[in-house]
């Protein structure tokens, strides 16, 4: 029998950056086949082409033993592959059936199409309601109103793009049940991760890509972790180091009974949130994309601070109507999720940069900013927080996601904060820079500072966080310490299933 | 084999620099061969346009006086330019300014050494006024400002056109549309009788010198730069974004409402229906030019100062249309966008294997 698809000697090359570099694979039909790398590894690039929605400088494509000459997208779905990308491509105001009739191209009447729908999702236990809007639907139904399009059209090959970063633990079981009955039914799935664990639980094959080339191919379920790591990073995950931690009498960075409204109709009401970071701990909140962290930083950071409220108190001073510059002045450092356009401006220098937010730092003088201090203030972030850049010069865009997350984190360390909000510490950074930033976080915390970190990797909370809480849909839930900080339990908070009672972890449990 | 655009990941910072110049030697090329191709010798029809202009004292004269307007507006505008905040109305803001100053100078008796700065300070005002609508329009609002700082252009057109036809009109100016002559104290002074270039080019080179001063070291010229090139950055280090846009707006339609005053004041003395040849328009193209630099803007100022003078002189000695000055500018702007694409991006030719 012919693979479903065999890739030979597929190369991309970007400016600056060769993407895929001759990167062969074959896929067996009904086989789940993870493609397993770091961010930047070159995975996406490579669905990407396979979907046709790139070319592929050289290399070629063969699906069922039938070479692809021009490929494209509708070619490619006439061949039964179908891709979910990582970012959702769904018209908000219009219904789910609505969503999927726009890929149909048979003809079609919407009440046939929904009941057909209903039957497809009802089939892959993919429960979803067809005459719903999207906007109203979460992340996770999102990506559901996703699959069960892609199921429509029943593929040969489903390719997924890191299906799971959006998806609650329970709700990650779930599609991968869905995702075995597709594979028994013949269905080849392409599975591209960064997460371990999940590729082992779920994948038959694991081909690993390292800076664009295949380091190596693997049984997932027989290669130990600590294997396939290597094939993905190069070298052994350093580890991270926490002392047990001792906190302030006082809280730093305190929000009580915080309530808000979400600023746009597809935004997250904040619902009574009551939070504490004290001196010398760090705080998590873990939630899956969507539920309110970014309501939620944009008021602690004063980026959004038309809600003149008096729930967030600064080293117990009310920040209501404060800006981000006054809170800054009060000790608050900020490290956003959006490094390139919030965290940095992508066309300034590293100097330019270091001014952003260290312009307090007697850099300022008669209206006139002394871009001198500035580039020493950059050289010295640069030089203690190991940031691979040539100098002050260097313009923020040009450095990798990695360097330029240390170049942040770094500036606003060096600010001597009081308190300091971390969001999604290492997003898209290589695992020795990730371990690194998240070891200066513990270090800063341990200095007696006030961390507070949001994050969706799950894991990583639970390597650094003296205490956890959970947000779903607009709430918080009350704080877990870290004997219980559990899969289970985080998982089930981070459903929402407590929103009836007052937020404590015991509710959520019993529910 | 297909074509494809892609970014560069270094541009080439020679380039940068060397892109105006390409930009000017391929305008050439292809101006002479459109005189070429009109029957005229294309050395003879670039000598008179841009050399002979240069080789008299008038020629230098006129070059100094036209490109001195356009400096101070495209100082302004480059200002707001870099925040995102796009006054394209320079020209309304002129007219007004010209209209505000003459209106002093005409029906305000102030001490003689007075006179000329209220003059200014009134173009001033009377600029920042104009401009001070589309901004806040666009603060409170969001309006778009390109579409209410045009429009607004028109609307100040027009007002002028009322006052010269109308009740402003010289009663002993055999029904001209045009305002009596302003008193010799209301004037900037020429450096010489015999040409028309005065002193208000001191306005200028103070404005230059600011513009410099400003976007190169003041703080707020900085927040003004991060607030254009990241909105999001400037909310997350604490800039207010409106003030970005007050600033640009107020800034542009000032320096513009004293460029309206400075021609009303200087070579023409009055005020009457065609106050400008279109300076606030194509300041934009000088500060683009310039790359939103105050020096550049100076050379940007002197390049398109050379082609109006250079278009009048062949059309008087050569008798070439009047049309060619336009197309020229346009070929410049042309060439320089294009240049200043390439230097960000490249084109690549794709040739499949197989």
């Amino acid at each position: 029998m012919d693979p479903r698809l065999e890739l030979r000697n597929i190369c991309k090359r970007y400016p600056g950056v060769v993407a895929n570099d001759g990167i062969s694979l074959t896929v067996k039909p009904g086989e789940i086949h993870a493609i397993l790398g770091e961010n930047g590894a070159g995975k996406s690039t490579l669905m990407k082409i396979i979907y046709g929605a790139t070319h592929a400088d050289d290399g070629d494509i063969v699906c069922d033993g039938q070479l692809i000459e021009t490929h494209s997208p509708s070619l490619s779905r006439s061949l039964g592959i179908e891709m979910v990308y990582q970012h959702f491509a769904l018209f908000e105001s219009v219904s789910v059936v609505e969503n999927i009739a726009l890929s149909v191209r048979e003809k079609y009447d919407i009440p046939a199409l929904s009941r057909k729908v209903t039957e497809v999702s009802e089939r892959y236990g993919l429960p979803l309601d067809p005459r719903r809007l999207v906007h109203h639907l979460s992340v996770g139904e999102r990506q559901r109103v996703e699959i069960v399009r892609c199921l429509m059209q029943k593929p040969k090959l489903l390719i997924l793009d890191e299906p799971t970063s959006v998806l609650t633990p329970q709700a990650v079981r779930k599609l991968f049940d869905t995702l075995r009955h597709l594979a028994s039914e013949g269905c080849s799935i392409l599975y591209i991760s960064h997460k371990l664990d999940e590729v082992q639980e779920l994948c038959d094959v694991a081909t690993v890509l390292r800076n664009g080339t295949v380091t190596g191919t693997a049984n997932p379920k027989e290669s130990t972790s600590a294997e396939l790591a290597r094939m993905m990073v190069g070298s052994e995950i350093p580890e991270t180091h926490l002392d047990p931690s001792v906190p302030s009498a006082d809280p730093v960075l305190s929000i009580s009974t915080l309530s808000a409204s979400a600023p746009d109709v597809f935004g997250v009401d904040l619902k009574d949130i009551n939070l504490d970071v004290h001196g010398g701990e760090i705080v998590g909140i873990a939630g899956v994309a969507g539920n309110g962290q970014a309501e939620l930083i944009s008021l602690v950071s004063g980026e959004r601070s038309d809600h003149a409220t008096d729930a967030i108190r600064l080293c117990g001073t009310p920040t209501g109507g404060k800006s981000a510059g006054e809170r800054r002045a009060l000790g608050l450092a900020f490290v956003p999720e959006e490094r390139l356009g919030r965290g940095a401006v992508p066309t300034h220098d590293l100097g330019d940069n270091a001014a952003l937010t260290a312009h307090r730092e007697g850099m300022v003088a008669h209206g006139l900013l002394n871009r001198r201090k500035a580039r020493q203030f950059a050289e010295k972030v640069i030089e203690r927080f190991g940031v691979k850049a040539t100098g002050p010069s260097t313009i923020a865009q040009s450095l990798s996601g990695g360097n330029l997350q240390k170049f942040i984190v770094g500036r606003e360390i060096e600010l001597h904060p009081k308190a300091i909000l971390v969001a999604q510490p290492t997003w898209g950074v290589d695992v020795g820079a990730a371990a690194f930033i998240r070891q200066t976080l513990i270090d800063l915390s341990r200095a007696g500072v006030a961390v507070l970190i949001i994050s969706e990797e799950l894991e990583e909370l639970f390597e650094i966080c003296d205490r956890l809480h959970v947000i779903a849909d607009g709430r918080l839930s009350g704080a877990l310490n870290r004997s219980e900080m559990t899969m289970e339990s985080v998982g089930l908070l981070m459903t929402g299933r407590d929103r009836n009672s007052n937020g404590s972890y015991d509710h959520a449990l019993s529910d | 084999m297909r074509f494809q655009i892609e970014r560069r990941s270094q541009p080439s910072a020679v380039m940068r620099f060397a892109a105006p110049v390409v930009a000017t030697v391929l305008t050439l090329a292809a101006g002479s061969l459109l005189f070429a191709f009109l029957g005229h010798d294309p050395i003879d029809t670039l000598y008179a346009f841009f050399i002979s202009p240069l080789s008299t004292m008038n020629g230098l004269s006129e070059w100094i006086l036209k490109a001195s307007p356009l400096i101070l507006i495209g100082c302004g505008l480059a200002i707001g330019f870099r925040a995102n905040v796009w006054n394209i109305g320079a020209e309304g803001q002129l007219v007004v300014g010209a209209i505000a100053a003459t209106g002093v100078g005409l029906f305000v008796s102030l001490p003689t050494g007075l006179l000329l700065p209220v003059m200014v300070l009134a173009g001033m005002v009377a600029g920042m006024a104009w401009a001070a609508i589309a901004a806040f329009l666009r603060a409170r609002m969001n309006t778009n400002e390109i579409l209410v700082t045009l429009m607004l252009t028109y609307i100040a057109s027009f007002l002028l056109s009322y006052l010269v036809h109308g009740p402003w009109r010289d009663p002993d100016g055999f029904n001209y549309p045009q305002t009596a002559l302003l008193p010799v104290e209301a004037m900037f002074a020429p450096f010489d009788y015999a040409y028309r270039v005065n002193t208000s080019v001191f306005l200028t080179v103070v404005a230059v010198l600011a513009m410099w001063l400003f976007t190169e070291r003041s703080f707020l010229g900085y927040k003004m730069s991060v607030g254009g090139a990241a909105p999001q950055a400037a909310r997350y280090a604490g800039f207010k974004q409106s003030s970005s846009i007050w600033m640009g707006l107020l800034i542009s339609g000032a320096v513009a409402g004293i460029a309206g005053m400075a021609e009303a004041a200087g070579p023409l003395g009055q005020l009457s229906a065609q106050i400008s040849p279109g300076y606030g328009f194509a300041a934009i193209i000088v500060a683009f030019i310039g790359r939103l630099h105050a020096f550049g803007i100076v050379l940007g100022g002197l390049l398109l100062s050379l082609l109006y003078i250079g278009g009048e002189g062949v059309q008087m000695d050569l008798g070439l249309p009047a049309a060619l000055t336009r197309i020229f500018q346009g070929l410049l702007l042309f060439f320089l966008l294009a240049a200043d694409f390439l230097i960000f991006y490249r084109i690549r030719v794709i040739r499949r294997t197989h």
